[in-house]
């Protein structure tokens, strides 16, 4: 039997979680964004009649449902990794956690998997209404799954909503639309969503530049670039749009994430934005004195205009956030990490005398510990944490990441108003530059969207519950040996999958629409 | 919210948990259709048809486990983290064995595939035979007991805060070492192979594939019975794990599952219902050659019966998944439940369970007008695995 925690299971543990999560990501978005597409396009069929577009839905159609089963095969083993890798978790917060996890299986699950068999299977089995219904519904369906996902991944990162009774030993929910409604949720439910549209839309106008590119299906290929531009376009603005909210909503409930997010060690007022810059891969800790960039360019005041919607504002570092002493926004001088890590060791002592008290019926020491509990239980999490340098993520992990998300989300939108625009001139199918270029940016979406989960993920360590849980004491007891195994097992697995569906993708479209006019 | 309206509360999501767990064993017939396919398809075309009836289906079977998994979550956390936590492996290999089957069916005849063909559809006969024996075995622990401790003391031991833990390093493997285990394991495969010849009667109008079906059907239902009479009589026979209502101690009760039965006998008529329902669906499908209904029956059978067998697992102050190590660590649907607000608002959305099912329903209908014949796997215009 285990004694301690072994940190080879967490770093295995947590390898697991990211290799599925980063597979489950590579499938999720292009569902969530083909689906609106072709259900689109399978609108302005149904209105119009020309059967043209029926048969540009039905094409995306079938490289939508190639690409939908092996998201389904991830996430299933995502799911169930809550209980099989994280089971201290899940019963630590199970009382929240899994309610959205069961409303997705009842309200979202059941209509995508209904409803897409109509979506396939249906067309010459139901009224073109219905089937254009079933066609939005599976989408929604999808879309309503990544909604309640959402939902509780942000919870996890603004745990709202809750309170911990020390009589079960597990936090508790106590208001539902606290959790379901916070600005971290629906924040985080926009911006990723509209990151899948933009996958979706990057690849079909791509896919659709390679058919120009080869000089045939023009007319599918104008049309879906059509749609694709607009819709991508859309989708990228309205991305920076929440990607903003995002980030303040970070800089209100997990500012050392902004911290690494930003590279900051060294906080103050006015503080300006990274836009471009290089790492000094000398500084190892926050707490030496090199300088943390090699080089930089920065926005005066900039980052204290979007943490703090002031350009004066104070926005803390990341050397600040261990030391404290700053005053808050709520007027508080900040605690240290050391002050931090003492009230949590108080918390759980104060949890286990109030379990002894209540086992010897002493009600009044009861008390006494439980009050104690909840004054320090802010920082319950803390109580764990041996070093206050393990509060600090990976920050050049988080940094860079942050700036390719960025800075891929500006091209997004240059590249979706060239797209749209020479379309619109009708240039677009002359202008062979812009055709590989559209084409080389389908992986871009990809990237993106994998840095952007690497911020949110890897950005709150060593959270997971945020100051309330550590990733290392979320684990499941195990033989690190039995989680290497399986993470080996799926790697093999997903990688050969992700081959395979790979290759049957590029089968499907070098046959092309007209030459598989039917799904 | 007062004492009663929890423990009304705790019964009514192991009622649910448990019509889920019976509707998942029903749509195991997707499995068995599966585990049949070289067996029933001889031709290229007939296999086509096998694939093309189950592969309609297959998201519903997986969407189903999900759901499960989640409801299981959200009610019972404390089952969630003990059991995917311990019993790791049969979980895991439970898991891998569903991923092989979710690409199976859209990939199998796709150009450009990597693996053939044939490898695919070998994918969707380890689905078919792994799933249910080793989901048979996991529901067989209910019964049977797993070895783990839980001691919630543990999360304030800064250096292991973990309270779930298991006794043997082969995280849950050993359960298939159980002769009771086995039984149900074995019971659920034939049951859903039996089911799945019944689905395939009813779903594709070819006679070469129905008379092979139905021919099927008695030896199958000859491993079938003995398996699941086996685990039936053993279970009235054994001692069970009864909770302390007052105190929540758990001890040992001789005949408790019987006991059970006997003191609750809606449930014993659930299941006698649920047993009859199988047998008659199996029975006339083998002596009325042109009867196709089979699968209704048997289907609605199976969901009763395994609901029954669920709630005499955990009502009737019975401890759900006994633990072998530490009596009292066992889990009763008191003391792993979810909080009485959780339990509350998951309720209210429990409320849209009979609108889901509708939907289901009408699409399933309209899907299905159309049996699935040769013609229309040749036909050019539709979607064809």
């Amino acid at each position: 039997m285990i004694e301690s925690i072994d940190t080879s299971l967490i770093d295995w543990s947590r390898a697991q979680f990211a290799l599925t999560a980063m597979y489950h990501w590579l499938f999720v978005p292009l569902t969530l964004g083909l689906g609106v597409i072709q259900a689109i396009m399978e609108t302005i069929y149904y209105r119009t009649g020309n059967e043209a577009w029926k048969r540009y839905a039905q094409f995306w159609m079938k490289l939508f449902g190639i690409n939908f089963a092996i998201g389904v095969a991830t996430g299933l083993i995502l799911e169930f990794e809550f209980g099989t890798n994280w089971s201290n978790y899940s019963w630590f917060v199970g009382d929240i956690f899994g309610a959205p996890l069961a409303i997705e299986g009842i309200v979202a699950f059941f209509m995508e998997a209904t409803f897409i068999a109509v979506m396939y299977f249906g067309w010459d089995k139901v009224s073109k209404r219905f089937h254009l219904a079933s066609t939005w519904l599976t989408i929604a369906g999808a879309t309503l799954s990544a909604l309640w996902i959402l939902i509780a991944n942000a919870w996890m990162q603004y745990p709202a909503g809750m309170s911990f009774n020390p009589d079960t030993v597990r936090n508790e929910m106590f208001d539902f639309w606290a959790v379901a409604l916070s600005p971290v949720a629906l924040n985080k439910f926009l911006h990723t969503v509209l990151s899948g549209w933009i996958v979706g839309s990057l690849f079909v106008v791509g896919v659709s530049c390679w058919y120009l590119l080869r000089n045939r299906d023009r007319a599918f290929a104008l049309a879906s670039i059509r749609v694709g531009a607009l819709f991508g376009l859309v989708a990228s603005v309205l991305v920076a749009w929440t990607g903003d909210g995002s980030a303040y909503q970070v800089a209100q409930k997990q500012p050392m994430k902004l911290a690494a997010m930003e590279g900051l060690y060294e906080g103050g007022e006015g503080v300006g934005l990274v836009a471009v810059g290089l790492l000094n891969p000398e500084k190892t800790s926050y707490q030496d004195d090199r300088n943390p960039f090699l080089f930089e360019v920065q926005i005066p005041k900039f980052l204290s205009l979007l943490a703090e919607r002031d350009a004066d504002a104070y926005v803390p570092g990341i050397v600040n956030l261990i030391e404290g002493g700053y005053t808050t926004r709520e007027g508080a001088i900040a605690l240290s990490a050391e002050e931090k890590i003492a009230r949590g060791k108080l918390a759980i002592q104060a949890l286990a005398d109030y379990r002894k008290a209540v086992k010897a019926k002493d009600a009044e020491a009861a008390g006494r510990y439980k009050a104690t509990l909840e004054e320090h239980f802010p920082y319950f999490g803390y109580g764990y944490v041996k070093d206050p340098a393990d509060l600090v993520p990976p920050v050049g992990l988080t940094f860079y990441s942050f700036h390719i998300m960025v800075i891929l989300g500006g091209f997004f939108i240059l590249l979706f108003i060239l797209a749209l625009v020479w379309e619109r001139r009708g240039k677009i199918a002359g202008s062979r530059w812009l055709q590989y270029v559209c084409l080389c940016s389908i992986p871009l979406g990809y990237i993106a969207g994998q840095a952007g989960w690497i911020v949110a993920e890897v950005g709150r360590q060593p959270w997971a519950i945020q100051d309330i849980l550590p990733t290392g004491a979320a684990i499941s007891r195990l033989d690190p040996a039995s989680v290497q195994t399986t993470f080996f097992l799926f790697l093999l697995l997903f990688t050969i999958l992700l081959i395979a569906e790979v290759r049957i993708m590029v089968k499907a479209i070098q046959k092309g629409p007209e030459a598989e006019p039917n799904v | 919210m007062d004492n009663s309206t929890y423990i009304f509360l705790q019964h009514y999501w192991w009622f649910l948990v448990s019509l889920l767990g019976g509707l998942l064993v029903f749509l195991l017939f997707v499995q068995g259709g599966q585990s049949l396919l070289f067996t029933i398809g001889k031709t290229e075309l007939q296999q086509k048809m096998l694939l093309n009836s189950t592969g309609r289906k297959w998201e519903f079977t997986f969407t189903t486990l999900v759901t499960f998994g989640g409801a299981f979550f959200a009610s019972f956390p404390l089952f969630y983290s003990t059991s995917f936590g311990g019993a790791y492996w049969v979980w895991m290999l439970l898991l891998l064995c569903f991923v092989l089957q979710a690409v199976s069916y859209e990939y199998q005849a796709k150009t450009g595939n990597l693996l053939g063909k044939k490898t695919y559809r070998v994918f969707l006969i380890i689905n078919g035979v792994l799933a249910p024996i080793l989901l048979g075995t996991a529901v067989g622990t209910f019964f049977n007991g797993a070895e783990f401790v839980v001691n919630k003391e543990h999360l304030t031991d800064i250096s292991m805060p973990v309270i779930s833990a298991w006794a043997t390093p082969w995280h849950g493997l050993e359960a298939a070492f159980v002769i009771g285990n086995l039984c149900l394991g074995i019971a659920l495969f034939s049951l859903a192979r039996l089911l799945g010849l019944l689905y395939f009667i009813n779903n594709i109008d070819d006679e070469e594939i129905r008379t092979r079906c139905r021919k099927r059907l008695l030896p199958e239902t000859i491993v079938f019975l003995p398996f699941f009479l086996a685990f039936v009589i053993r279970l009235m026979l054994i001692d069970g794990f009864a909770v302390n209502p007052e105190t929540g101690e758990v001890f040992m009760r001789p005949y408790k599952y019987f006991i059970n039965l006997v003191e609750m006998p809606a449930v014993l008529a659930v299941l006698l219902v649920g047993v009859v329902g199988v047998l008659f669906g199996i029975g006339k499908s083998i002596y009325v050659r042109t009867w196709n209904q089979g699968i209704w029956f048997a289907g609605a059978g199976t969901v009763l019966t395994v609901l029954a067998l669920l709630l005499c697992a955990g009502w009737n102050d019975t401890a759900y998944y006994p633990s072998l190590v530490d009596l009292q660590s066992s889990l009763t649907i008191q003391n792993s439940c979810s909080s009485p607000f959780t339990l509350k608002v998951m309720s209210f959305v429990s409320i849209l369970i009979p609108f889901v099912v509708a939907y289901i329903f009408y699409a399933w209908r309209v899907i299905d007008l159309r049996k699935i014949d040769r013609a229309e796997m040749q036909e050019e215009d539709g979607h064809v695995y």
